[in-house]
């Protein structure tokens, strides 16, 4: 794959101290469209590469790029409006969905907060709703939305239903193929094999801080 | 001398019952605070015996006022150096505590002896100082504890702010905001509770030694007000600065401990 079509290409990325290493002189290329699933068992740093894209982590050694551009030489606040990311556990901001909505974009008024709302399968009517008082899945898709509002090029997604229930977890995996079929990547974070298979364009697997495995689903997971 | 303020050795050593009372109670109940109480009792009577001579040369009519003004300067680097021990997380501190201290003392000093409410001696500089440093340094240890505090316990909301493209200006706004909420408030509360709840110390010290109550409200009104100022730009220069070098230039919150409290 030519280095400038690569949704993010990681070059000899090491993160951490010598003695502490997270990643280890990691080299992976993630495909510029599609849902991309980082996986592997916990502590292998999954988390920690995508950071990696939006720059709220920076590596001890070695280059990150964003479809070509090392992400080192980019303002950072327009990098992560452009690679926009959903966090594990929903992390609402005091006030309502609309004021969060509008941590994210300040001109958003409620015509473009309903649009952003319904991307995410919310009704308008949660924009005067008090974001704290939000169930779990509500919340999730509230960020999803919130993050939505910048106009993100690329969606980091850090295991955003390992909090969730079965049910909230399935409209969060539609929303994510949706994101994608709508043109905009999506580089998921798991631990799930299932949830793996369910989602993945292409899986990068990962161990110990090293790539493991990658490839498309199929070449990655096989037929199991 | 009828004032109370010539008790004596005695007198100070009949004070001490009280300190066996504490003793009992912690050895009673099993706290075991007596070594700690032993030598926290010892270390100030010495402390401030040495501080005592010291001053009574210090503020000496016949000793240039220069030396008080030494003093003042220790107490500013003392006191950073007690901030930057406190908050041991954030770079640089000593530094950004000896600004706010400095700039405290500065702006105190401007109004204390600039628009002559307390006249320049050193039976003036040096108390107010004391007052004025202690207090603020008290607050800047607050702020400084408590910022590290919120923003490693709040680190994922920091997080989702900066994820969005927020600079760390306005991403620690809301944190930043109540942990100076947090340092100013027992101040203002103080300042509420004045007369009512508690007499302040420079008040009882007047009134113990025989002057006028009225003579000594007045004094303890103006330093009440000096200190809120001061604790006010103390908070303020603390958590600006201290904020400031818990962000890298590229908007990322620095790896931080778990807990800054300091319960010892």
């Amino acid at each position: 794959m030519p280095e400038g079509e690569s949704l993010f290409a990681f070059e000899s990325v090491s993160v951490g101290p010598p003695e502490a290493r997270r990643l280890h002189e990691l080299d992976a290329r993630l495909p510029p469209g599609g849902l991309t699933v980082v996986a592997g068992p916990s502590g292998s740093g999954k988390s920690t590469l995508l950071r990696l894209c939006n720059r709220l982590e920076v590596p001890s050694e070695g280059t990150v790029r964003h479809r070509g551009e090392d992400v080192a030489l980019r303002d950072p606040l327009k990098l992560r409006r452009e690679v926009a990311m959903v966090f594990q556990r929903p992390v609402t901001f005091a006030g309502t969905v609309l004021d969060n909505l509008r941590e994210a974009d300040r001109d958003c008024d409620e015509l473009r907060g309903a649009e952003l709302l319904e991307r995410v399968g919310l009704a308008a009517t949660f924009l005067a709703r008090d974001a704290n008082e939000l169930s779990g899945g509500e919340a999730q898709r509230a960020c999803l939305a919130r993050a939505l509002a910048t106009n993100p090029h690329v969606m980091l997604m850090d295991e955003p239903t390992s909090a969730l229930d079965a049910q909230a977890t399935d409209v969060l995996e539609r929303l994510a193929k949706q994101l994608v079929r709508d043109g905009t990547p999506v580089v998921w974070v798991s631990h799930s094999e299932e949830q793996m298979r369910r989602l993945a364009d292409c899986v990068l697997l990962l161990a110990a801080g090293r790539v493991d495995r990658e490839g498309s689903a199929q070449e990655v997971l096989g037929d199991g | 001398m009828d004032s109370a303020g010539d008790i004596g050795f005695i007198g100070l050593a009949a004070s001490l019952v009280l300190v066996v009372v504490a003793f009992a109670i912690s050895l009673r109940l099993r706290l075991r605070l007596e070594r700690d109480l032993v030598v926290s009792v010892g270390r100030g009577l010495v402390q401030l015996l040495i501080v005592g001579a010291a001053l009574a040369i210090i503020i000496d009519p016949d000793t240039p006022l220069v030396w008080s003004w030494v003093w003042v300067v220790g107490i500013v680097v003392f006191a950073a150096a007690t901030v930057k021990r406190r908050a041991p997380a954030v770079p640089g501190l000593f530094w950004i505590g000896l600004a706010a201290n400095g700039v405290t003392a500065i702006v105190g000093f401007a109004v204390a002896f600039g628009l002559g409410i307390f006249p320049v001696r050193g039976t003036t500089l040096v108390p107010v100082a004391g007052m004025l440093i202690g207090n603020s340094m008290k607050s800047a240890i607050v702020v400084a504890e408590r910022l590290v505090e919120a923003l490693s316990e709040q680190r994922a909301e920091v997080e989702a702010r900066l994820a969005l493209g927020q600079p760390w200006v306005v991403a620690s706004r809301p944190i930043l905001r109540g942990v100076m909420r947090t340092a100013l408030s027992p101040q203002i509360e103080n300042t509420k509770a004045l007369g009512i709840v508690f007499l302040p110390g420079a008040m009882t010290g007047l009134i113990l030694a025989g002057v006028d109550p009225l003579d000594a409200v007045l004094v303890q009104l103006a330093l009440m007000y000096l200190i809120l100022g001061g604790v006010a730009t103390t908070t303020a220069v603390t958590a600006l600065g201290a904020v400031r070098r818990l962000f890298t230039s590229d908007h990322r919150l620095v790896a931080l401990p778990r807990s800054q409290r300091d319960t010892g």
